[in-house]
């Protein structure tokens, strides 16, 4: 059963949220401040956290980046107002791995957590022996589903993880965002293409990459993204 | 607003009038001058020759017998002409049918028989000017008379002498003149030139501050101000306009700070029912799952609330999204998409292809920077307003078009196989919240479908229009700038993730 730990400060939408993803078959924990679910996340240890962005106290974006900033790489869904463009961007650019709009239907949020969950999980069963790849100084152990640079290990969320699965798969193939949105995100293909820009970002930030020179992923300008091996 | 020909505008007229008035005065300065200097100098050497001259006749006269013969008029004539001392007398002395002249055979053609006629009838002396072959001569003729200093009469003797004077120097001091006024009028009509200018320039310079403000009020800028120099009609002017513009300025951010409050209340409103709503959205599926187990009256009802949130939910979003609009601030995200590929999935993802006749180019032929997820919002509402308004069959057309002023353009068109729409609807269609039948009742659509859809085209600099097809139906065509040539901004390599 998966354990979804759900931040939100109002008692109604929390109360709605909590009710309907238990009836989907989930253990949820609800907090209803940041401070709370920080505390909840060393006692629950959830599989997915659901965090609303705008929170009393500490807020949202704060929460996200304290949970990363312990190098805990839990996938967590943001909730919050479309139109918020600068939380979404910033929230992304913290860690998040998706996020959701409010008012959400509870089938939406399932599918999000069911979609971030497969991430987590082993490459889908392909029938190939699972093997470790080298690119450059870049080790990625498609087994274990681990990462390594320079020897030392990566620490990657899940939607990092996927998208460099995604790109290293097949490498000089270019990928279009929309692309990208459909099979790591599993978004519709008119999904928020900022997703992938920001999950991009973060990816070539944890693995060192010089600003303005990545050697791994690289942009294609007016298409997508490329990975190089080298 | 285009500047005037050279010489109709303000400073031509200018110029030309100092230039008129310039020149008129100095002509007519110069005239006066010269005729009086003129009359002064040939008076004075008129007056000088006949006074000498009858001192001269008076003196010699009184020596003359009379009646006089040929012999003695001779030489009373050249005693007459040597008494001079310039030489340049010519005399005539007529007695009867007698006359003898100064210089012998001398045809003293200047004397005039009007005048000989004149010298005849009076007692006086008779002067006119004469101007032959070139050059001018005073004329003198002088009746000679009996009497004594102390009691003159004028009993006329018969005897008459004319005297011609050449007046060459008197002329040439007058001619002299003429240049000397020639040179004064050309500095005065230079000077009137350039006062013309300066006077144009202080004229036009409150002028074109003038003209530079009010194009600047008309662009917009409403702090626009003119700095008010002297007290002159045109300062009045400045200041009238300064207070315009202070009064516009005040209205418009009067009006703008209603609307604002306006749009803020709306955005507000909006704001406050998502978090209610956020909590309802959570369990309507659990409404519906349960609604079934429940009794028939109950499970209507549960079903009701459920449906009814959804599309308040949908309400809400749109207003939302209506409110970021008028805020400005829906931003574009820009990525380079296949418009076909784009197109296609979102009809394919609301189960729209097979109602659809979508003729779409080749996959690959027809790419550009448009945000796809607006482009996905304004496909699903016009095709989702054909569905549900228009009549079936609906097709879609897409296919691109050289526009003159931004290059490429995709064109799509919604077409359906309804009744069209009233020509009186038509200007109104994308007005929020317009129903077209007054009595309509509620449709699907939250009212704001198709202002929405406007709003996407005009975010992308492109066009939307409503109108009728030739045979009946209502046709959309939405015009979308493909803007290849610009970097799309999202790829941008160190600036990732920083875009609004």
């Amino acid at each position: 059963m998966p354990r979804v730990l759900l931040i939100e400060d109002d008692r109604a939408v929390r109360e709605g949220v909590q009710l309907a993803l238990r009836r989907q078959g989930h253990d949820v924990a609800a907090a209803g401040t940041g401070e709370d679910g920080l505390e909840q996340l060393r006692s629950f240890r959830p599989d997915v956290v659901v965090l609303d962005l705008m929170l009393p106290g500490m807020s949202g974006l704060d929460v996200c980046r304290r949970i990363r900033g312990a190098d805990d790489q839990v996938p967590i869904i943001m909730a919050t107002a479309r139109g918020d463009d600068m939380d979404i961007v910033v929230g992304l650019e913290a860690g998040a791995d998706d996020y959701v709009v409010k008012p959400v239907q509870a089938r939406v949020l399932e599918a999000r957590i069911r979609a971030v969950l497969r991430r987590v999980g082993g490459t889908p069963a392909d029938g190939t022996t699972p093997k470790t790849e080298t690119h450059g100084e870049l080790t990625i152990d498609r087994a274990a589903l681990t990462v390594t640079h320079q020897g030392a290990p990566v620490a990657l969320a899940p939607s990092e993880l996927r998208l460099l699965l995604t790109l290293s798969a097949s490498p000089g193939q270019v990928f279009s965002r929309q692309q990208l949105l459909e099979a790591v995100w599993e978004h519709s293909y008119h999904g928020d293409s900022r997703l992938v820009d920001a999950c991009v970002k973060r990816l070539r930030t944890k693995m060192g990459e010089p600003p303005g020179q990545p050697r791994y992923i690289q942009t294609v300008r007016g298409f997508g993204y490329q990975f190089r091996s080298r | 607003m285009k500047a005037p020909p050279p010489l109709r505008g303000l400073r031509g007229r200018l110029l030309m009038a100092f230039l008129l008035v310039a020149g008129v005065a100095t002509l007519t300065t110069g005239a006066l001058t010269f005729r009086e200097a003129r009359t002064g100098v040939l008076q004075q050497s008129q007056d000088g020759v006949i006074g000498q001259f009858r001192d001269h006749v008076d003196d010699l006269a009184a020596d003359l017998d009379f009646p006089p013969d040929q012999d003695q008029l001779n030489l009373f004539a050249e005693q007459l002409a040597r008494s001079e001392p310039s030489k340049n007398w010519r005399v005539l002395a007529a007695y009867g049918g007698l006359s003898a002249t100064s210089s012998p055979q001398d045809p003293f053609e200047q004397l005039t028989p009007d005048l000989r006629k004149a010298v005849a009838s009076g007692g006086n002396t008779v002067f006119q000017r004469v101007t032959r072959h070139g050059s001018p001569a005073l004329v003198v003729g002088l009746p000679v008379t009996f009497g004594t200093a102390e009691r003159p009469t004028s009993d006329p003797s018969g005897l008459a002498v004319f005297l011609t004077v050449p007046q060459t120097t008197e002329q040439a001091y007058v001619q002299a003149l003429v240049p000397a006024v020639e040179r004064a009028t050309v500095p005065a009509l230079v000077l009137a030139v350039l006062l013309a200018l300066l006077a144009a320039r202080g004229v036009l310079r409150p002028v074109r501050e003038l003209r530079r403000a009010t194009r600047s009020i008309a662009e917009g800028h409403l702090d626009t101000r003119l700095a008010v120099n002297g007290s002159d009609e045109l300062a009045d002017l400045s200041h009238t306009f300064n207070e315009t513009a202070a009064a516009l300025e005040k209205s418009v951010a009067e009006l703008r700070r209603m609307e604002a409050r306006a749009r803020r209340f709306a955005a507000d409103v909006s704001h406050e029912l998502r978090t209610p709503l956020a909590a309802m959205s959570a369990v309507t599926d659990i409404l519906d799952e349960d609604a079934a187990q429940l009794d028939p009256d109950t499970a209507t009802a549960v079903r009701l609330i459920s449906e009814e949130t959804v599309k308040l939910a949908r309400l809400v979003e749109d207003l939302m999204e209506m409110s970021r609009f008028d805020a400005g601030a829906a931003s574009l995200h820009l990525d380079e998409i296949d418009l076909a590929d784009s197109i296609r999935r979102t009809l394919a993802s609301r189960a729209w292809l097979e109602t659809v006749e979508a003729r779409l180019p080749p996959p690959g032929t027809l790419r550009g920077s448009l945000d796809p997820r607006r482009l996905d919002v304004i496909v699903a509402n016009l095709v989702g307003n054909a569905l549900r308004h228009g009549g079936r069959p609906v097709r879609l057309h897409l296919f691109e078009r050289e526009h003159p002023d931004d290059g490429r353009r995709a064109v799509i068109e919604v077409l359906d196989s309804g009744p069209g729409i009233p020509e009186s609807v038509l200007p109104h269609v994308f007005d929020r919240f317009y129903k077209s039948d007054t009595a309509r009742t509620r449709t699907e659509g939250s009212g704001l479908g198709l202002a929405i859809t406007a709003e996407n085209v005009h975010l992308h600099g492109g066009t939307i229009q409503a109108a009728n097809g030739a045979h009946g139906g209502a046709v959309f065509t939405v015009e979308l700038p493909l803007r290849q040539d610009e970097p799309p901004p999202v790829p941008a390599e160190p600036a990732e993730g920083s875009h609004p």
